[in-house]
């Protein structure tokens, strides 16, 4: 289970990431100074449930799951985000600590953006902030809604 | 866009309530609740037994009763009906039971079925749900016995766990193929599941179509179906071009009884494959 951190290399450019496109190049310059290119062998823990939630991490590629530790019973995993996704919110969200956990079921490649600089950046620049909560809360929106479909149960028998 | 050629007729039979029987010839538990079974006339009489994807048969139990079941087969094959039957209510959790060589009514195919035949050098997506996945089987068998006739063909398979992926060896098959895209993904998993987990919009993103040149069939919860087919507009795709599989509490199958009526249509004799466009409307209508 390992885990490697390096300044960003010139194949993971923040500004191809999806979660991204057409953002204002100065803006992702000023957080492409603050981000580091992760790398994840099968089965290490992206991020660990409790945890300081001190990335926002940019799936490139590989696959993740998001699981979630239960005392009596077995681990659950309730999704699976691949490349052109992002891993979480708990950097944003007070107590900023990760809420899940994430293990890699592939070897996956990110970047990870330094939490305190961004939301510093976000703070600091309210209109880059602004359309960049326009792009995060869609994705918090979907998942909510995917979250809810599953709960239904649809693809069991009904009861 | 409409199907392009008729479906067979049914069954000979001397009346049209009368089911003809049939023998299970074999008999395949697919997940706990689901079974596959398939019925061919003992006497080897009344072949070919010819259907479109997407037709359905009614099954029927002497003494039980009789319940509408998509035919999950190979549509290439004109010895045997084959279905996929979920144990749902008295009488699928009857026909979970039968056994080898059990005798089991039928009448049918009806129902006009997908419109394959307007899938010719289009791009193909199938996006099945649950027991909604077996009645695509057969198109999915029917593109890969052309495959030259079609564009890119894209799969998506949700199940609620991995214990519930109907056709499981065959779904190895269909991964392993350079011409297809197969994805399946489940509602929730435990770690020794490493596919998808997810509902089956969040698969979409991956699908390469060219959408004013692809036809979409959806077959699956209706949530299901509707969240899919906004997720297709979306990509482009017109609403004429995608195409989904209703179900209703069907009786007669004959579009006489009106059991299965949705608004101005009878599923079993309009559908139960409509265009979306043409039902949208009303698969936001409550009680329908």
């Amino acid at each position: 289970m390992t885990a490697s951190r390096t300044r960003p290399g010139s194949d993971l450019p923040l500004a191809e990431h999806r979660f991204f496109h057409g953002m204002d190049p100065g803006f992702l310059s000023e957080l492409a100074a603050h981000a580091y290119a992760r790398e994840f062998e099968t089965g290490s823990l992206l991020v660990r449930e409790g945890d300081p939630a001190e990335e926002f991490l940019l799936i490139f590629h590989g696959k993740v799951a998001l699981e979630i530790e239960l005392p009596d019973r077995p681990r659950r995993t309730l999704q699976t985000i691949g490349p052109g996704e992002v891993l979480g919110w708990s950097w944003l969200v007070p107590p900023h600590r990760w809420r899940l956990d994430g293990r890699a079921l592939k070897p996956t490649r990110a970047l990870g953006l330094s939490a305190s600089h961004l939301r510093s950046a976000l703070e600091a620049r309210p209109e880059q902030g602004y359309r960049f909560l326009l792009r995060l809360v869609p994705v918090l929106a979907q998942r909510l809604e995917n979250t809810r479909i599953q709960l239904l149960d649809l693809h069991g028998a009904p009861r | 866009m409409t199907p392009a050629t008729a479906a067979p007729p049914p069954l000979p039979s001397p009346h049209p309530w009368a089911p003809v029987p049939f023998e299970v010839r074999e008999r395949a538990a697919e997940t706990v609740d689901t079974v596959t079974l398939s019925l061919a006339p003992p006497d080897g009489g009344v072949p070919p037994l010819a259907f479109r994807p997407g037709q359905f048969n009614m099954l029927y139990l002497y003494g039980i009763g009789e319940v509408a079941i998509s035919l999950s087969g190979d549509p290439g094959r004109a010895d045997r009906f084959v279905h996929t039957v979920r144990a749902a209510g008295k009488i699928t959790q009857a026909l979970q039971r039968v056994g080898l060589h059990a005798t089991v009514g039928v009448r049918g195919p009806y129902g006009g079925g997908w419109p394959v035949e307007a899938a010719r050098g289009q791009d193909v997506v199938l996006v099945g749900g649950g027991i909604g996945f077996a009645p695509l089987r057969p198109v999915l068998y029917e593109l890969l016995h052309h495959r030259d006739r079609y564009g890119r063909l894209e799969v998506i398979y949700g199940a609620r766990t991995p214990k519930d992926l109907l056709y499981y060896e065959e779904i190895q098959g269909w991964r392993a193929r350079p011409d297809l895209r197969f994805q399946s993904t489940v509602d929730t998993a435990g770690r020794e599941w490493h596919g998808d987990v997810g509902v089956v919009t969040t698969r979409l993103p991956e699908c390469r179509f060219d959408p004013p040149r692809t036809i979409a069939f959806l077959c699956g919860p209706e949530i299901m179906m509707k969240r899919t087919a906004e997720a297709l507009l979306a990509r482009g795709i017109p609403p004429d071009r995608i195409w989904v599989a209703l179900e209703r509490n069907m009786k007669c199958a004959l579009g006489i009884c009106g059991h299965c009526q949705f608004g101005p249509e009878f599923i079993c004799r309009d559908g139960p494959v409509f265009r979306y466009d043409t039902v949208d409307r009303f698969l936001s209508v409550r009680e329908l």
